[in-house]
């Protein structure tokens, strides 16, 4: 199957700054896919790029098998909920019904029960409403559109908790009755990790993680307990991150555990407990690169 | 923290998925030849991507506890759940036993000791049910 989004060696400079620096993936369509990383680090670059919104200095970007910019047919069937979207000076309403006019298959039944949720009155002002409530109808917007591709970039600003699990719901329930290609960059890692299937996490410009969600998560464990024991069993594997405290040590170990090594844990009194998505997510973004094998250095470390 | 019905982060969504309906088999919740919740009424209910949910699905599918229907869904095979309990039996000693002979070595309790202290707790909750 085509990915409906695919990149390769996609950079873009800007005068003294590379915000995408050789950038390849592939998103398979019909996913949901976390689009992660720290501020600054190239989310809403890639995604306006995605969008036909901004241009690559090099690289190939192709969107349902077409490069997006420029690209009419493309970009009728993407969209992009921004972080912070300005509307003109009319109501609610209004700013719905424009949408529904470029929109093949915005379903207006969803956004008037989506307002509903949200506690949006259609007669309202958008410009009288507050951060949270704008973030709202950029969600109402962006789900009720049914794009082919849809883009979300931090798409809740100033939404409270009770509006977010809202949003993870309904896109949930309207992506299982129509299933398209989602692509969500967001900080709130461990409260939308559950809807991704996929995560991309990007640093500084580069992807440093591309897997699966499941695989990711107990990929790594965090073992505990007294230094000799802890490594003991790490030894020869790689480690993300070492501290100790007196007698005891706690790392991080990469790659699966197997039953003789929860046996051997067990009997010598280590604590063993999986890092979650978001845990693994932070190691990768803080720029330790995802499972890197122990060298000799560190070996001898460990053993020091 | 997201709530999803109990499911933790720290271990694959799709396998946790999986137990919970295994769970289900052997405990009879859910009956031999029951239909079993479709990919998206799991994925609703435990509020995760419907991908996933299949995925769990297709583990106990693949592993004959389950069998497709075509056209109306999947549905618990006859003898799931004796399986089950049967796996689970062949597992009670590493999950259970293992674990508590580990620390009563380290609370320096002896096998006859450890003995005495299960008959005596088997007796009390035989007592505490009349």
């Amino acid at each position: 199957m085509t990915p409906a989004i695919s990149v390769t060696g996609l950079t873009r400079r800007y005068r003294d700054d590379t915000a995408l620096n050789d950038v390849n993936i592939a998103i398979s369509g019909g996913t949901i896919t976390g689009l992660l990383g720290r501020n600054g680090a190239g989310k809403t670059t890639l995604l306006r790029i995605l969008a036909g919104q901004e241009f690559p200095s090099s690289g190939s970007v192709r969107v349902l098998g077409a490069p997006p910019a420029e690209n009419e047919d493309v970009l009728r069937r993407v969209m992009l909920v921004r972080e912070d979207q300005v509307y003109p000076d009319i109501k609610v309403g209004q700013a719905l019904r424009a949408a529904s006019w470029f929109r093949p298959s915005w379903d207006s039944a969803l956004a008037s029960s989506l307002l509903d949720d949200f506690g949006l009155r259609a007669s309202k002002a958008v410009k009288k409403l507050s951060r949270g409530q704008r973030s709202a109808l950029g969600i109402t917007i962006g789900l009720a559109a049914r794009a082919e591709v849809t883009l979300f970039d931090e798409p809740y600003a100033g939404l409270d908790a009770v509006a977010r699990q809202v949003f993870y719901d309904r896109l949930l329930a309207d992506f299982a009755e129509f299933p398209r290609t989602v692509l969500l960059s967001t900080h709130l890692i461990d409260e939308a990790a559950a809807l991704f299937e996929a995560v991309i996490v990007i640093d500084r410009g580069r992807v440093v993680l591309d897997a699966p969600a499941d695989v990711l998560r107990g990929v790594a464990t965090r073992v505990s307990g007294p230094s000799l024991a802890v490594d003991a069993l790490a030894g020869g594997r790689p480690v993300w991150e070492r501290r100790r405290l007196g007698s005891q040590a706690s790392v991080v170990i990469v790659g699966p555990l197997s039953p003789d090594d929860r046996e051997r844990a067990r009997s010598s009194g280590l604590d063993l407990t999986p890092l979650s998505l978001q845990q693994v997510v932070v190691q990768a973004a803080a720029g330790v690169l995802a499972p890197v094998p122990q060298t000799d250095s560190e070996t001898e470390r460990a053993s020091a | 923290m997201p709530e999803m019905a109990g499911l933790d982060e720290g271990t694959p969504l799709f396998v946790q998925v999986a137990d919970r309906l295994a769970g289900q088999i052997a405990d009879g919740g859910l009956a031999e030849r029951a239909r079993v919740p479709s990919t998206n009424e799991l994925a609703a209910f435990y509020r995760i991507n419907p991908a996933t949910a299949a995925k769990g699905i297709n583990v106990l599918a693949d592993g004959g506890l389950l069998e497709k229907r075509r056209g109306i869904g999947m549905f618990v095979a006859t003898g799931a759940r004796k399986r089950l309990l049967a796996r689970r039996r062949a597992e009670f000693t590493q999950r259970y036993v293992d674990p508590l002979l580990t620390e009563a070595a380290r609370l320096g309790i002896d096998t006859d000791e450890l003995s005495a202290l299960i008959k005596e707790a088997g007796n009390e909750r035989e007592g505490a049910s009349l």
